[in-house]
């Protein structure tokens, strides 16, 4: 579905100022060329508090044309409040098209998900941010973390594996799953599940990261090299569900775990609503149609 | 001028002096030792001779380089095959550490006690440290230890709570289980008796066999007797052949 | 001597015998580093050997701590430089490596262990995790590798091996202080500094942690350099001393000679005011 709308009066094209939006490019370019390196950006005030996106935001907003179509997603699926919100935003500061089909799409931005449906060259997928670093859990002062990501000091990335397998018998971590980008930065990828990070490996799209709140810009250009760390005992692994969706039978994507009913009923279901949307409009196989 | 043509000296002290000052009592100084000279060949003892301040345990920390000396020269030969000689009064630490390790045999009149150290491993260490196998080292430590009538009960115990003369054997045992070309023993039967004494005098005996060079201090008259070559008089600074 | 210097000078028989003869590991001269005049230390010059153990020995405001974070790559001084010899043919100086390669030095070859253990270790890992970085740190990709070198270190240190996934905060001082020597020993460094290791623990736990550092200097043949006030510990872990007054070193040499025969009034006074036990 598309949607026509006009642009709001008294804003600039896009909300941001063109100076901002030079700023922010300008950062989007270093970023760019230092694959998964933390670039700090000169933040705005946004009209939505922290910790509602403004990250992802502020690059859409700059970014953002006339010719673009735009996705939102938040958790995978468009029509949730925050994916609402902000798709309607940008109808009325950019008057763009917007769009839930993912293939449709130029501009995605999502909350802490990569869409089911394999990117192609000239999308750019918008990830939103809340706490870029990915060495912050051990490390709280930033003038360290800078030197240990100048100087690749990653041992400790691997201390905190190390601590889960020893806790849990297993790397627990099962979202924002560290990864090392082009075998040299680590990176958050965002509170993404860790069943999205082989999307992020060698992805056709361009892969853009807004944090909003830290002020920090990264990025993953096309067909980049993005690897999830583990042990050589203790290889990556996503994560499987012992069932299929219960509305397109999927046995590929996310699966969200839905509660029906008060006695522990419950089923699961994709996460990426188009997804879900495009697989039931799929034709049933021949083994099904022949059960007729 | 050094006699090379004799060349079974194994220690040369040639006019060393040594006066303490001690800054913290006004400046006090206390002149112990003055221009002694004498010198100590493989196979032999000599036994430093004075009365209690004359300066005899001066002297000998001095030839362990324990003491430093205000002038003159200590010199060692590294045994008894080698032409080589160092002074331990310019030597580098470095070089003392050396020495120590190799040549110098030193029993002190105490035991320093280091805390969880088996009396076996106390005696057994100079020669690990010499990259003696420990097996072995321990083996040659019991055999001393037995000698010296250190009951088997105690060898695997820290040698803190042992009495003096428990101790001092522990101490000696340590001292001789090197064969070092050179042996300095301060005091070694001061809390022996009868017995003990004995086995010390024989592994004073079996050390010049195999020629060391001793220099020990005895308070015991008759030990004196029954291992010097040559006593140096500490009040006259000459040495003197003992007639046996 | 560095070798850049050997080759400015007179020509190929000084590097053959620069080549030849044993380096020093580390060589220090004239470093300074004041904060104010008297307070940190200067002109320090000394050298230190393969398997030896140096003893900073002199009262609290000596300088000796300043002195050991300059050495140790932690704190850039004024004037002087400190010569490490990386390998039989090649020193650095160690300002003149870039930040990441003295960075790199401190987390490979060179160890530091702290006064107080929580300064040297991380908190919130575990025993083994503690252990275990520097080893990850380095590349080791291997997580059954990693806990077994992790515990067999547990085991050396005498800690128990069942604790190693308990965190350092549930364990005694001067188990912290063993799991802090491990952790820096994990990587097999040739040079260790300790700042007061026996520092605030019980006189039977200094004990216990003095023979294990004695040990572990003989059996691995770490130099290493320790700073201490305690003169008994000086007496038996160190070869070497070196005393600090007011920012100088007054008095050097053999331990047992200086502890016996000091000749410098101040080291006098240090040594007559020990408590006899």
């Amino acid at each position: 579905m598309m949607y026509e709308s006009g642009q709001a009066s008294g804003y600039n094209y896009g909300y941001l100022d063109e100076q901002t939006k030079r700023m922010i490019r300008r950062s989007l370019l270093k970023a760019i060329a230092i694959p998964g390196y933390q670039v700090p950006f000169g933040g705005r005030e946004m009209p939505m508090p922290y910790g509602w996106g403004t990250g992802g935001i502020q690059i859409t907003a700059a970014i953002i044309g006339q010719p673009d179509v735009l996705k939102v997603i938040d958790q995978g699926a468009d029509d949730t409040t925050n994916a609402v919100s902000i798709r309607q935003f940008f109808e009325k500061v950019a008057a763009v098209t917007t769009t839930e089909k993912t293939s449709d799409a130029s501009l995605i931005q999502t909350r802490h998900r990569i869409p089911e449906k394999p990117l192609k060259e000239g999308q750019i997928l918008i990830y939103q941010v809340p706490i870029p670093e990915p060495l912050r859990f051990i490390e709280p002062r930033e003038t360290e973390t800078r030197k240990m990501h100048e100087l690749e000091e990653y041992g400790v990335m691997h201390v905190k594996l190390y601590e889960d397998i020893a806790r849990y018998g297993h790397i627990s971590t099962s979202y924002a799953y560290p990864v090392k980008v082009n075998g040299r930065y680590i990176m958050d990828p965002s509170p993404i599940p860790k069943f999205d990070n082989p999307k992020m490996n060698q992805m056709p799209a361009l892969q853009l990261f807004g944090a909003g709140r830290e002020k920090r810009i990264y990025a993953i250009p096309p067909y980049t090299d993005v690897k999830s760390l583990d042990f050589d005992d203790h290889p990556f692994e996503v994560q499987r569900w012992g069932e299929p969706c219960a509305i397109c039978g999927s046995t590929e994507s996310f699966l969200d775990e839905v509660v029906t009913d008060d006695q522990g009923g419950r089923m699961f279901v994709c996460s990426d609503t188009d997804y879900c949307r495009e697989q039931q409009a799929l034709p049933k196989s021949e083994e099904s149609m022949s059960c007729l | 001028m050094m006699n090379t043509m004799n060349n079974k000296v194994m220690l040369r002290v040639e006019n060393i002096s040594k006066t303490f000052v001690l800054h913290n009592q006004g400046g006090a100084s206390l002149s112990v030792l003055d221009d002694s000279s004498f010198q100590v060949e493989s196979g032999e003892c000599v036994v430093l001779l004075g009365q209690s301040g004359s300066g005899k345990s001066t002297l000998l920390k001095a030839l362990y380089a324990n003491y430093l000396v205000d002038g003159g020269q200590i010199l060692v030969r590294q045994n008894l095959d080698s032409r080589h000689w160092i002074d331990l009064v310019t030597a580098t630490p470095k070089s003392i550490l050396e020495v120590r390790k190799h040549t110098i045999g030193w029993v002190s009149q105490f035991l320093r006690v280091i805390p969880r150290i088996s009396a076996l491993d106390v005696v057994s260490q100079p020669l690990v440290e010499l990259g003696e196998n420990k097996t072995i080292a321990r083996e040659k430590a019991k055999i001393l230890l037995r000698r010296l009538n250190v009951p088997e009960a105690l060898w695997h115990l820290a040698p803190a709570t042992f009495s003096g003369g428990e101790q001092q054997r522990v101490n000696i045992a340590r001292g001789f289980i090197v064969e070092s070309p050179i042996l300095l023993l301060d005091e070694p039967t001061a809390s022996l008796d009868e017995k003990n004494c004995q086995v010390v005098i024989e592994l004073i005996s079996e050390a010049k066999q195999r020629g060391a060079a001793i220099v020990g201090i005895f308070h015991d008259e008759s030990v004196r007797q029954r291992v010097a070559d040559k006593i140096y008089d500490m009040s006259k600074s000459t040495l003197f052949v003992v007639e046996h | 001597m560095s070798v850049m210097e050997v080759e400015n000078s007179s020509g190929l028989a000084e590097i053959n015998r620069a080549h030849r003869e044993p380096q020093p590991l580390l060589k220090v001269s004239q470093l300074t580093k004041l904060y104010q005049p008297g307070k940190g230390c200067q002109a320090i010059n000394f050298e230190l050997w393969p398997g030896e153990v140096l003893g900073i020995v002199g009262e609290s405001g000596s300088g000796k701590s300043t002195l050991l974070r300059v050495l140790s790559g932690r704190e850039e001084p004024d004037n002087g430089y400190v010569q490490y010899q990386i390998s039989p043919n090649n020193s650095v100086s160690l300002y003149g490596l870039s930040e990441s390669e003295r960075r790199r030095l401190l987390r490979t070859e060179w160890g530091v262990v702290h006064q107080h253990p929580m300064d040297g270790l991380r908190p919130r890992v575990s025993a083994g995790g503690n252990i275990g970085e520097r080893l990850m740190a380095v590349g080791s990709r291997h997580y059954g590798d990693i806990r077994e070198q992790a515990a067999d270190w547990l085991s050396q240190v005498e800690i128990p091996v069942d604790r190693i996934d308990d965190m350092p905060i549930t364990f005694s001082g001067g188990m912290q202080q063993r799991l802090q020597i491990a952790r820096n020993l994990v990587t097999h460094p040739k040079l260790v500094f300790m700042d007061e290791p026996t520092g605030g623990l019980d006189v039977s736990v200094q004990a216990r942690l003095l023979d294990l550092i004695r040990n572990l200097v003989t059996e691995l043949g770490l130099s290493v350099v320790i700073v201490t006030h305690d003169l008994a510990v000086a007496r038996l872990l160190a070869h070497r001393l070196v005393v600090m007054k007011e920012s100088r070193i007054v008095e050097t040499g053999l331990t047992d000679q200086v502890l016996d025969d000091p000749q410098h009034p101040y080291t006098q006074l240090l040594v007559s005011s020990v408590l006899q036990g």
